[in-house]
């Protein structure tokens, strides 16, 4: 804008040049007779106001033009950080997940354990391209969207400005794609090392359909029932999956192993990590995709990207110190599984808040979630006794529900000024700005993910135990799932 | 013949191996075992889960010699391998009744 106002005033310095300069300054310039210099500066006149009137009548096309420059520049820099954080969130699953599972189990189970996550990376994704992403962000109903966008009809280049004004809807709906992936592959941790790999495609399948899709749409998708920025008569505030993802995933998590029952020779066997090496890699990876994750919820390169993604780190950071603290105390020392469990937990309750709340309070977040989820997996699980193999209801569910419930308390509208009343002025979000209903919505968000992933996980495992059956034989639990479901060995030390 | 075996700490295995070379041993097989004596074995904690782990990692070294060297080759074994602390293993001795070199038939002393 300015300097092509700049542009326009310089022409019009030029037409005026007769009035401001009279004949005799001229003849001292120029030396010319009167009459051929009355001529050359007529020719001069005429010439300057013809290019006056062209560069006026072209303000506007030029004014458009830079409009569209402007735009297709912040479309670019949005696209770019979109796609990187996409593929962040896909490292999350294979290989951050699929590492910090796979060294959580004992090493007979290691291969089925990586293919549990791996798969989700390809079943989840033609549900995606099919329905799923239709189901979650297509409009119709405040639970479920409909089929507008399946088979990804109509999903290209252009945005949708519902959900992400400067990027293709086909980059916002691969991005979405990577949380479908990773919240079923985050369940797999409360089977693990007993489930047939049958039965868990067809769970995952209906889980995608029944839970995640519904979920997804009712916090997120326009009209959705939870939504709080695009219609919803609840306004649960989820920044990046609290509810959705972690609550989800975990509360199913835990419905899946008590209903499975333990593994054989649990809990007095000598079921141990076979490699904290590989849970260590994992765990320092998903720290890694989660600024994908939380960051990049922001759907575009902006200050709050920054915010989240500093929230992000300083929540991983805290729990952290939080978990190994606790072990320290209670168990005398601090383990590297508790560390990096700890580092998860805070990952997991930042994310609902990540947009919403400032670095201090990100920070105790983190630091609650790590001390909490450790009495969760070190102290309850033990007392209630259920075989919840790698504690993804402990990390997922506890974690997830606490950040639901502290975003309720943190969120400001310092943070984040997207929610406006009619005048344009930022509405109080937390209760720290005042606004006390919010925890209550919160509670409300809370209960339909546990609700929903409660019941409908439940009649899924019902039907699957039907028509497959859900646990190996008791001889290929022993031996093991990778030689017995696979026919592969994860260590091979005679080749 | 006699044959010799060893279980010692892993992290002798470089010292006991060097100290058996010294003397003219040229033959041993070395194999990783896991076991336990007097020692028992320690408490592993995994996010609050308890695991008593009892077979500890140990290295079994197996060697046949003439008779006659049996005291040397022990007392090596014993001073290379020796820390002073519960877990430095054992050493048992064994009666041998022949050995035969698969190579070219060779039996008895000739053989090892």
């Amino acid at each position: 804008m300015f300097r092509l106002s700049g542009g326009g005033g310089r022409c019009i310095m030029v037409s005026d040049w007769p009035r401001l300069h009279h004949e005799a300054a001229l003849s001292a310039v120029l030396p010319l007779g009167n009459y051929e210099m009355k001529r050359i500066i007529c020719l001069l006149v005429l010439l300057c106001s013809v290019l006056a009137a062209q560069s006026l009548q072209s303000v506007d096309a030029r004014l458009a033009a830079m409009d569209t420059a402007v735009k297709a520049a912040q479309s670019a820099g949005d696209n770019a950080w979109m796609l990187v954080c996409s593929a962040l969130v896909l490292m999350m699953t294979g290989p951050g997940l699929a590492l910090f599972y796979g060294g959580l189990v004992r090493k007979k189970n290691v291969l089925g354990t990586m293919m549990q996550s791996f798969i989700m990376m390809a079943l989840v994704t033609v549900l995606w391209a099919f329905v799923g992403y239709s189901l979650s962000f297509g409009e119709w109903s405040a639970v479920v969207g409909d089929l507008r966008y399946a088979f990804l009809n109509g999903v290209g280049a252009a945005p949708n400005a519902d959900y992400a004004a400067t990027i293709p809807q086909q980059t916002f709906m691969i991005y979405q794609l990577m949380f479908a992936i990773i919240t079923p592959a985050l369940i797999t941790g409360a089977f693990a090392e007993r489930m047939k790999f049958s039965a868990m495609l067809v769970f995952m399948t209906l889980w995608s359909l029944l839970v995640y899709f519904p979920m997804a749409h009712m916090v997120w998708g326009k009209g959705g029932f939870l939504n709080a920025f695009l219609g919803g008569r609840i306004p649960c505030l989820d920044f990046a999956g609290g509810t959705v993802v972690h609550i989800t995933s975990g509360v199913s998590a835990l419905v899946c192993a008590l209903y499975l029952g333990k593994r054989h020779g649990y809990p007095h066997g000598q079921i141990k990590p076979h490699s904290l090496v590989l849970s260590f890699i994992g765990a320092c990876l998903l720290w890694v995709g989660w600024f994908g994750f939380n960051a990049g919820s922001a759907l575009g390169s902006s200050a709050l990207a920054t915010s989240a993604f500093v929230a992000t780190h300083f929540g991983a950071a805290a729990a952290a110190i939080g978990w190994v603290i606790a072990e320290w105390i209670r168990t005398g020392k601090p383990s590297v599984l508790g560390g990096i469990s700890g580092a998860v937990a805070g990952l997991v309750a930042i994310t609902p808040a990540s947009g919403f709340v400032k670095p201090m309070p990100a920070l105790l977040i983190g630091f609650a979630a790590g001390v909490v989820c450790y009495f969760m997996v070190a102290a309850v699980k033990m007392k209630l006794g259920y075989d919840d193999s790698l504690d993804a209801f402990g990390v997922h569910g506890v974690g997830g529900t606490l950040g639901a419930l502290l975003t309720g308390v943190f969120a400001t509208n310092q943070v984040n000024d997207a929610l406006k009343d009619a005048s344009g002025k930022a509405l109080p979000l937390g209760l720290v700005d005042g606004n006390a209903a919010q925890v209550l919505s919160q509670l409300a968000g809370i209960a339909i993910a546990w609700g929903l992933a409660i019941v409908a996980t439940l009649a899924i495992l019902k039907f699957c135990d039907a028509i497959i059956g859900l646990r190996v034989e008791r001889d290929h639990e022993i031996e093991g799932l990778d030689l017995s479901l696979h026919g592969e060995e994860g260590y091979s030390f005679d080749s | 013949m006699k044959k010799v075996e060893a279980i010692i700490q892993p992290f002798k295995l470089e010292e006991v191996k060097e100290a058996l070379i010294g003397i003219g041993i040229d033959g041993m097989t070395v194999s990783e075992v896991r076991g336990h004596g007097r020692q028992k074995g320690h408490k592993e904690v995994y996010r609050g889960q308890e695991y008593q782990v009892d077979l500890l990692p140990k290295v079994k070294i197996e060697i046949v010699i003439p008779a006659a060297r049996l005291d040397e080759v022990v007392r090596t074994l014993v001073s290379s391998a020796r820390t002073g602390k519960i877990g430095d293993g054992k050493i048992f001795v064994f009666d041998v009744a022949d050995a035969i070199r698969i190579r070219n038939d060779e039996r008895g002393e000739a053989a090892i």
